[in-house]
Parts: structure tokens; sequence; C-alpha cells
């Protein structure tokens, strides 16, 4: 089983001192750690940003793709071979700027597949400017006067889109990440895992601060994670309080369940060096 | 009337309002005319409309071989009015109309052509006798065409049962009666005024009738593909069609993703795990991939992806002919990175290059396109069928789970280790001592982020140099045809149908005409082509497109501009009159 330590490799993160990808890297760590998988049993994906560069930092099998992109890449590699264990991490601009078409179907599909969005409400790799999850009013480098839009719900959005399993977590509380992360990793199907992610260099308003005064623990109350219509309502909450744990958690089959191509062997197994096309070419006759 | 009769030389149209059968039944009587031994070639027209607007299916049938269509027209089956007064001017002095005489009143003078031949038939009635629906109607047609070329109603009946099998036998039964009456009236009542007949040949090979879409599929099927992932486009969605139905068949996932980013994220996802992964498409769609095949360039993820060309720009013509995307495909992609274009220019082509495309995919972990259009991909063609004995899997340098075993840990590793032929040791995840991270940005051997000069360097030449191994192994480009000839055709893709019919046409006529058809846009091997383009006496370059692109290419990589050149962009193929025209002007014939 792989220590903390093992799954550090030699490159040293690049985020900002203080950023709060560090609290979701050593989330992620922890819970591989602790879940005892191996590193090549582990497929960590990604798109564009300060965020999608943690497969880099993990010591596991990585695709560090294209802006968005993490979630088709991850699907593709699932589909070829779904004996490794996937994760995707990115940014609220990457999940849900640029990639929501993906995040939606990623979800209606219901691979499994854990997905950490780190969401600072701001976009960090290019210095600052608004994100779809930015509060309306925010004053960023691309909207000086403060954004006109009503920030997209993540939560909301994953639920109504069909992931069987939706939570909330926050870098300033890196156990219970841990813990969400490790039940997202043994949830069979979607798993989606919104992290409030403080970027203490452009998001001067969604500080740790901030959310260390508003966030509480939804399982620490008495809080159905089973009820789809309370888990929306509750999607909703931001002001002065802010919930953290699991929203929402089902069953249902998985994409690769449901596919008899894949019931005796992963794709990536199956042998290819002898296959008969002669009946369908007399098919055309 | 007595007649002379011709044997075993046909062309046919059928034509009708979109949504009235015409593309299943045109295909019924080429398959016929196939199963009589003769060769075949096909084509449709149609607008992109699902209701309302015009159809038509084209089919040529004669005892040697055939290439493409050509002009004049025999035999004309109108399903209404509109078909009549846009083909007959088609027809061959002594060609004959098909038509439901209860509904279209037409004579030959209305028609103003006194050469023609009018052949009613009561399809409708027929349909309707028999207790059919209005659309078995096309049974009747069908059958009169048979009766009035005398062909084999049995060869017929089992093409349309083989053709229509999930109907289920009470349906068929039906349309085979229906058939037959429009068989029999027109055998008893025409057939003596027409002179073309179709005669079954006895002893020739089974052919397989078939058109570059579907010879795509089964050279990627033979190929070992395993995953699939595309957007609906025309023309490019048979190859979805054609894949999902045998998905199960060939253990292939297909997946339809919400939209064409996704698709080629997909295929690059599962191509970086290690299975054999296609895309296609057509412009639009392929637009929206190219960001993505940077990625696979800069991580080195083998990939097949094609794209069926449509005439554009943008939406264009949806269901037309062009060959307007050769530029943009070869420089598909921002950055500098190895890839391969291959331009197949017949169904076999498409196999067998589709079959060599993922092997070289995989040998140089690249990405080869298959550039294609709307002609070669709906024309079918019959073949007998393709020998595959020596196609061979070759997945190039990857690590077997024995190599892998003998490394001593990860670090042993480097995915993108720098060697003489740029090729690097590929490992696929899962295995202890192959973990490794792949990425867009520049990196080191072992794919950790790097933006040293001299990495950036050796990475960037590695790349490339893989290009070099490619175009050792391709089959070089080749003269086809006399090696004295008085005039040398250049062209690409699809454009080399109605260029070998024309050759065939030419030779006939003593005309010497020889045929460089350019198979791979990428690597252009400058070499041979310059060296072909230096001993020609003069050249004719002949494109479907406005701005010469492929003549563009020749002329920046080997400094020679050809002769002449014959552009064609009205978003219909070319036909082999209009060259050998064009031939004969040059050569002053
Ligand atoms: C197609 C494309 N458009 C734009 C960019 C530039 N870009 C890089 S990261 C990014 C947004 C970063 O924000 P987010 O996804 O929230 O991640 P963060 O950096 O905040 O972790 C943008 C716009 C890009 N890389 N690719
Ligand atoms: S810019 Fe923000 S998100 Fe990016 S590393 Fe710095 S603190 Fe983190």
């Amino acid at each position: 089983m792989p220590s903390v330590a093992d799954l550090t490799p030699k490159s040293k993160p690049t985020w900002c001192p203080g950023c709060g990808d560090f609290a979701i890297l050593a989330a992620v760590k922890n819970a591989i750690s602790q879940l005892g998988l191996q590193k090549h049993e582990v497929m960590i994906a990604s798109g564009i940003g300060c965020s999608s560069k943690l497969p880099h930092w993990v010591d596991v099998n990585g695709f560090h793709s294209i802006h968005g992109r993490g979630l088709p890449i991850i699907t593709g590699i699932k589909l070829a071979n779904h004996k490794l264990h996937c994760m995707v991490t990115g940014g609220d601009g990457d999940g849900v700027g640029i990639g929501t078409n993906h995040f939606i179907h990623a979800m209606r599909r219901n691979l499994d597949i854990t997905y950490i969005m780190h969401d600072n409400q701001i976009y960090g790799l290019t210095k600052g400017q608004t994100s779809p999850t930015s509060e309306k009013g925010m004053h960023t480098k691309s909207t000086p006067f403060g954004v006109i839009e009503i920030p997209i719900n993540p939560i909301g959005l994953a639920i109504v889109s069909g992931a069987t399993f939706v939570a909330q977590g926050y870098s300033g509380n890196i156990k219970h990440l841990t813990e969400l992360v490790k039940q997202g990793m043994q949830h069979r199907g979607f798993a989606f895992i919104n992290v409030l992610q403080p970027c203490v260099t452009f998001n001067h308003v969604n500080t740790f601060e901030f959310f260390d005064s508003r966030v509480y623990n939804l399982q620490e109350e008495n809080y159905d994670t089973t009820n789809k219509a309370n888990a929306i309502i509750k999607s909703e909450e931001w002001g002065e309080r802010i919930p953290i744990g699991v929203f929402y958690e089902t069953r249902r089959s998985t994409y690769a369940d449901e596919l008899p191509q894949l019931k005796d062997q992963a794709l990536v197994d199956q042998d290819i060096s002898n296959i008969n096309v002669e009946h369908i070419m007399e098919y055309l006759y | 009337m007595e007649v002379s009769e011709i044997l075993n030389k046909l062309t046919w149209k059928l034509g009708g309002q979109a949504g009235f059968g015409i593309m299943s039944a045109g295909l019924v009587f080429s398959r016929t005319l196939s199963r009589h031994g003769l060769h075949v070639f096909d084509t449709t027209e149609h607008p992109s409309l699902i209701r309302g607007g015009h159809n038509t299916y084209f089919v040529r049938a004669e005892d040697e071989p055939v290439y493409s269509q050509i002009w004049p027209l025999d035999m004309l089956v109108a399903l209404n009015k509109e078909t009549i007064d846009l083909h007959k001017n088609e027809l061959i002095s002594g060609g004959c109309i098909i038509y439901d005489g209860d509904e279209i009143k037409i004579d030959q003078e209305g028609l103003g052509r006194q050469d023609i031949k009018l052949f009613p038939v009561s399809i409708l009635k027929m349909a309707k006798d028999c207790g059919g629906t209005a659309l078995m109607r096309n049974a009747a047609a069908l059958g009169a065409c048979m009766g009035v070329i005398e062909g084999d109603f049995n060869t017929f009946e089992q093409v349309f049962r083989d053709t229509y099998k999930k109907k289920g036998q009470e349906i068929l039964d039906k349309n085979i009666e229906i058939a037959w009456k429009g068989f029999e009236y027109a055998r008893n009542n025409y057939a003596n005024q027409y002179d073309k007949k179709i005669q079954q040949i006895h002893g020739a090979p089974r052919r397989m009738l078939i058109n570059g879409n579907t010879a795509i599929c089964i050279g990627a099927i033979k190929a070992g593909l395993k995953f699939y992932a595309a957007y609906p486009m025309t023309p490019a969605s048979s190859i979805l069609h054609f894949l999902a139905g045998h998905e199960r068949e060939f253990n292939i996932i297909t997946k339809h993703t919400e939209d064409e980013i996704a698709a080629m994220n997909m295929i690059i996802g599962a191509g970086s795990a290690g299975v054999r992964s296609m895309v296609a498409t057509s412009g639009g769609g392929f637009a929206l991939m190219v960001e993505a095949l940077s990625l696979a360039g800069m991580a080195e993820i083998p990939l097949v992806a094609v794209n069926v060309t449509r005439a554009g720009p943008s939406t264009g013509l949806p269901t037309r002919q062009e060959q307007s995307d050769l530029q943009f495909i070869m420089n598909s992609g921002h950055g500098e990175f190895p890839k391969i274009v291959v331009c197949p220019g017949d169904p076999e082509e498409c196999f067998y290059e589709t079959f060599r495309a993922f092997n070289l995919a995989e040998k140089y972990q690249l990405q080869v396109i298959i550039l294609s259009d709307k002609y070669l991909a709906d024309a079918n063609l019959t073949y007998e069928k393709w020998d595959t004995s020596p196609l061979k899997i070759d997945r190039g340098k990857l690590l077997n789970k024995e190599d892998l075993d003998k490394m001593s840990g990860p670090l042993d590793y480097k995915a993108f280790e720098v060697t003489q032929d740029g090729v690097s040791p590929r490992a696929l995840p899962g295995h202890p001592n192959s973990v490794h991270r792949r990425t867009g940005n520049e990196h080191d051997e072992h794919g950790v982020i790097s933006e040293d000069k001299n990495n950036r360097l050796a990475q960037m030449d590695k790349r490339m140099r893989k290009l070099n191994g490619a175009e050792a192994e391709l089959p070089e480009p080749i003269l086809f045809g006399d090696s004295d000839a008085d005039i040398t055709i250049i062209s690409w893709g699809s454009t080399k149908m109605p260029v070998r019919q024309a050759m065939k046409f030419m030779h006939d006529e003593g005309i010497k005409v020889n045929h460089l058809h350019i198979l791979y846009a990428l690597p252009f091997n400058t070499k041979k082509i310059k060296q072909i383009l230096q001993g020609c006496k003069k050249t004719l370059l002949i494109e479907g497109n406005k701005t010469a692109q492929m003549g563009h290419l020749i002329s920046a990589k080997t400094g020679i501009m050809p002769d002449h050149e014959y552009l064609k962009y009205n978003a219909e193929p070319f036909y082999p009159e209009e060259i050998c025209d064009q031939v004969k002007k040059i050569l002053n014939r």
C-alpha cells in the first residue's frame, strides 16, 4: 500500500503559498493511501488551470489534458480500461465554464468516476477573471464593474444531471475532505465533489476567513441524503451558512454495467490480432 | 417492333420525392444487377431535407469493370413528374421513362423528346390491388424495370428478401407479389420495344457492393477498432450507424457523444489507455476537434480520425460533394506536430488504408487522418471480397507485461524517451512499472512539465522525426497508365474514380494518358512526386475545389505547378466525360 510519501513525486507543486489547492492534493493522496489502492490502479485526468496541474503531483497515472476536457478524456480511459480507478480534477472555469456540456453529460452517463471540482469562484491560472461561480457583483479583471450574471450552482446542476453521489468539501477541512474523496471513490457511479477552494491570490471575497465562519457539516445535522428534491433546495443555501458534506446519494447502474462488450474483459485486454471480417463482406453480396 | 439488343450495359436513374424510399429501392436494383454478375457503380443525389426534396439514385452496370457514373442515361424511373422534368434531357436517344401513367399525364410531344420511349405502368394501382401501401409501389416500379430489361426475377426476389429481411415474411411476400405484377406487365407490353437487356452471367464471381464509409468501417474493425466516438454529421453518419450496428458482434464500444469535442477527447483518452480508437465527422465537426488533435500530437496519443468532406464553407451544401478540406486538414491543430493525412480514392483504398492507418498511428504514436468526401462515402462499387491475409496488426513499440516486469521501477520508464527514430517505448497505464503522466504541456522524457530550451528542442525534434519512419514505409506514388503518355492527370482522393473511368474511355480512343493519384498528402513524397512530374510531357490537375489546394501543395513542395487545371466546385462530382473533354482540348484532339 503506498503511503502519502510514496504518492509524492519529485516535482513540487507550483501553486501560490496558502492556496486551497494544497488541501485538495493532500486529501486525494490521503484517500488513495487509506483506501489501499496501488499507484498503477489509479488514473487522474484533468483539464487546464491551476487546479488541473494536480495530476503532476500525485504519483499515480495521470493525464493533464486541455481546458475543460478532463471528463471526456477520463470517459475514454474508463471505457478502455474500466479496471482503473478514475478521477478528474479541475477548476470551476474548467468544469462549469468551458466544460459544462461534458459536466452534464458525464453525470447522466454515470460512469464510475470521481470528479473533484476546485471551486475558487475565479480564474486562477489566467490571473483573476470572473468564473461561472463568481458571486453576482464581484469585481474581477474581466468584470471591473461587477459580475452581472448570477452564479451557476454546481451542486444543484450535478443533482439534476444525474450524478449519483454529490458532495461539497472545503479546503479548510482536510480531514473531512479526505473522507469525502474516499466516499466518492468507493461510490459505484459518478461522484461529484465540489470543493470550496480559496484562491488566496485573486479572490479576496471568498477567503478562508469567509468560509471558516460559514461552513457547517450536513452530516452533523438531521439531513437525509436520499431526498433528491430536498437536496436541490439545500444546494441553494449560500449566505450566513454554507453546507458541506454529502448532499445526495443514490444507486443506478453505471454506463459500463450496461455494456455487454465489457462483461468478460476490459477493452484493452481484448485480443485484436486476428479479427475475422469475412462474414460482413459476405453480407454485402 | 424488333430491336437489336445491347446486352449488359445499362445506366438507370430512379427519382422522386425524399421520404419515398428512393434510397433503399435504388440499392435493391443496384444489388440485383450486381448479382446478375455485372460490375456496378451507383451514386445518390439528395438535398438536405428529410421530406419534400428531390432524391435520385443512379446505377450503372456493365459486364466489364466500371469506375464511376457517366452522363448518358438509358432508363429513367420517375416516381413524380418533377423527375421527368429534371432528368429527361439526360436520356439518350432510344432511352425510356418508366412512370405511373395514372398519375402523370405526358406524351412525347409535350416532353419535346420524340426519341425516347414512354412506358407507363400503373404502379400505385398494382400496389393497392394487392392490398399494399403506397410505398409498395416502389416494388412494382422495380419489377417493371426488371421486366423491360428482361432480367432474372428470381435474382431480384432474392435481393429484395435479403435487403428487407427485418420486415417479416408477410410484408415481403406482398412486395414480391406486387413486383411480379410490375415485372409481368412491363415484360409483356414493353420488353420488345426496348433494346437494352440484362442477363445473368453464369460463373461470375460473387461481388460485394460497398461504399467508402462502409469500407472504412470494415477496415477499422479488421484493424482491431475497440472504441468509436462520434456526433452525427452528414456525410459521416453512416459510419456511426454501421459501427453501432455491429458493436456487440465485435466487442466495440460506439459512443454518440454530446459534441465533437467530446468525441475527439474521448478517443484520446481511450487511445492513451491502449485501445484502437477512431472518430469520424465532416468539416464543421472536425473544426471542433482540432484543439484536442493538437493535444494528441503533444501527448503522442495514437488515433485515427476520418473527415468526410461536404461542400462548405459552414453548413454549405450538407449532402453534396466537394474536396475543399485538404489544406484545413493538413494544417489542423495549432503548433507543429507530426501527423499523417491519407486520401483514399475508392472504397478499396478506404478499406486497406484504414487498416494501415491504425498500424501507423500506433507504430509512430501519432494521429492519422483519413480524408474522404461525400461522393466516396456514399458511392457503391462492386468488388470481390478483399484479401485480408496480408493484413497484420503491428502495435509498434508497445511494451507487454514481460517487458515491464523486467524494469526496476517506474522511473526506468520514459514515455517520451528521445530515440533515434523519434518513437519512444509505449507503456499503458495499469502496470506498476509504467506509472507515468501525459500532458499537453511541453514535457521532459518522463512527462514532467518542462520549459527548458534544450529539452524543448529535443522533444520537438524527436516528435517530428517520427514522420521519417512513416514516410519510408508508405507506398510510393506511382504513375498509372501509359508510361509515354502525352498528358498526365494529377488528382487526389475520390476524383480517382472518374479519372480512371475517363482513362478507360480515352484508351479506347487511342489517347495516351496516365494518372498520378496522390494518396498521401502528408507525409508528401516530394522526391518521388517531383521526379514523376519532371518526366511528364503535360500535366492536368483535377480537383474538386475552387482554389487548387493540391496544386498549391505540389508547387510548394516541388516547385512545379501543373500546366493545366480543371477545378469544380458546383457541389457535384466530376464526370469522366468532362475530364475527357479537358484532355482533348489540351491535346487539340
Ligand atoms: C481553450 C482555452 N481557452 C482558454 C484558456 C486559458 N485558460 C487557462 S486556465 C483558464 C481558466 C482557469 O480557471 P479555472 O478553470 O477555474 O481553474 P483555476 O486556475 O482557477 O484552478 C483559462 C481561461 C485555455 N487554456 N484554453
Ligand atoms: S492563483 Fe489562486 S488558485 Fe492559482 S495557485 Fe494561486 S492561489 Fe491557487
